[in-house]
């Protein structure tokens, strides 16, 4: 499995509301929702820890899911998210992303 | 409002968070403006340590969105500091400028922070009419070059378009220059009083013909009757406005109100920490358990679904819970119909 690295877009404002993640973007102001468990990912998405290591430690231990599940969701999550232009998604680490 | 937006909005208040801040840094200007809401103060402005607290105690308290404003709050040699601090807090910055001294390299940072829009203020379209405003030769055409820039760099550019009587009729000009500028654009038809009460500044607006215009322009200020958000079923419908229950203002010198329109202080963020304030100010307190139903006059007049009564002008005329005659007035000319305090 090839890592997989996630920052938070430099242009994304966001929020924690409870167990939701609330995220705006500067650049359009387009307003977005995260849930529990899309939450926990977001602010996991420093850029420097692999999707896999942040599936496994904070969603597998936290929700009744195995890994595979858990991570292909993610991957479909975060692909989403970099498709709305508020997540960067790459091969390798990421500097530059809000996680800086 | 965006339905999503209203949900967050509506979640904000049952959480008690205070949404939307609006931070003067200064209320120094290089300008001086003939309405000027702002009383001259002296004394030390929150210093960017200070400055650095205050945003950290917003962002725990769950704010999002922070509006930097003054003054000119290019002014504040620190801004820069301010906002890259506010960034790592991963607030949603707006900013709120005359724009004459913004030049290239200040909009290459502001683009560079993702400030997500930058408001600049005109008052006309013609640049004798702009610099007799500001009493400032040369303001407005350093403003346009402020807002090209700006664009020119993708930031967004709003332009707040304050109407006075000395060009009452140039909103249809200044909306068009927005446009063909690339910024949008935003009126605001009403001088209020400055934050001492002093009402000698309202002589400045527009005559009650253009008011008339304006109230009935759907562009300007959207449809009439149907969807007033007073008639919306929600819990925000209940208060008189979101000043103090998830927006707030804070001044340069550290004192909190609920609204930049609304001289009710509440507290001193160097005295105390603003989640204290926010959650135990009495006076604080106080506001709001005010309800609609409260409006001694308001709660029954027929106008009250197209009327955007501010509860902060009704406390600088003398009564927090009673009606805003400049309200009155606008609620007038957007119906031909007389509210009650305006018969007397
Ligand atoms: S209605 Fe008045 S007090 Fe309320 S938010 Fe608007 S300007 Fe502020
Ligand atoms: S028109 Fe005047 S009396 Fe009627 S709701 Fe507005 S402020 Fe109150």
């Amino acid at each position: 499995m090839d890592p997989v690295y996630i920052a938070r877009h430099p242009a994304a404002a966001w929020r924690r509301l409870e167990d939701e993640v609330i995220v705006i973007s500067a650049s359009d102001s387009s307003l977005f929702t995260l849930n529990e468990v899309a939450a926990e990912i977001w602010e996991c998405a420093d850029g420097r820890t692999p999707l896999a290591e942040i599936v496994a430690q904070h969603i597998v231990t936290r929700y009744d899911v195995g890994f595979d599940e858990a991570y292909s969701d993610a991957r479909e999550l975060v692909e989403q998210l970099a498709g709305k232009g508020i997540l960067i998604v790459s091969g390798e680490p990421i500097t530059g992303g809000d996680g800086r | 409002m965006s339905r999503l937006l209203g949900e967050v909005h509506e979640k904000a208040l049952r959480l008690g968070i205070p949404w939307n801040v609006h931070l003067d840094l200064t209320w120094r200007c290089n300008l001086r403006c003939v309405h000027c809401y702002l009383v001259q103060r002296e004394g030390p402005e929150l210093k960017l340590e200070e400055v650095s607290r205050v945003l950290e105690e917003l962002a725990a308290c769950g704010t999002l969105f922070l509006c930097l404003s003054g003054g000119e709050v290019m002014l504040r040699e620190d801004l820069f500091d301010i906002m890259e601090r506010a960034r790592r807090l991963n607030f949603y910055i707006t900013v709120k400028t005359n724009g004459t001294m913004l030049e290239a390299e200040a909009v290459r940072r502001l683009a560079e922070l993702n400030v997500a829009r930058v408001d600049v203020s005109l008052y006309s379209h013609q640049p004798e009419i702009h610099d007799a405003v500001t009493q400032a030769p040369g303001s407005f055409a350093r403003t346009m070059a402020a807002v090209r820039e700006l664009t020119s760099r993708g930031v967004k550019v709003q332009i707040s378009h304050v109407l006075m009587r000395q060009a009452a009729a140039s909103y249809t000009e200044v909306r068009r220059l927005a446009a063909e500028l690339g910024a949008t654009y935003k009126l605001d038809a009403t001088i209020t009083p400055r934050l001492d009460g002093n009402a000698g500044v309202l002589r400045l607006n527009v005559p009650d013909a253009i008011w008339r215009e304006i109230y009935n322009d759907p562009e300007l200020v959207g449809p009439l009757m149907p969807d007033s958000p007073r008639s919306a079923p929600s819990a925000l419908a209940e208060l008189p406005c979101s000043a103090g229950h998830t927006a707030c203002y804070i001044s340069p010198f550290g004192d909190v109100y609920p609204c930049v329109q609304f001289p009710l202080r509440l507290g001193n963020v160097r005295e105390q920490s603003f989640e204290k304030i926010w959650r135990e100010s009495p006076a604080l307190l106080r506001w709001r358990a005010v309800r609609n139903a409260d409006l001694v006059v308001c709660r029954t007049c027929e106008l009250h679904n197209v009327c955007s009564r501010c509860p902060g002008l009704a406390y600088m005329e003398g009564d927090l819970l009673g009606p805003s005659r400049l309200d009155c007035e606008k609620a007038y000319a957007r119906t031909g119909l007389r509210p009650a305090p305006l018969a007397e």
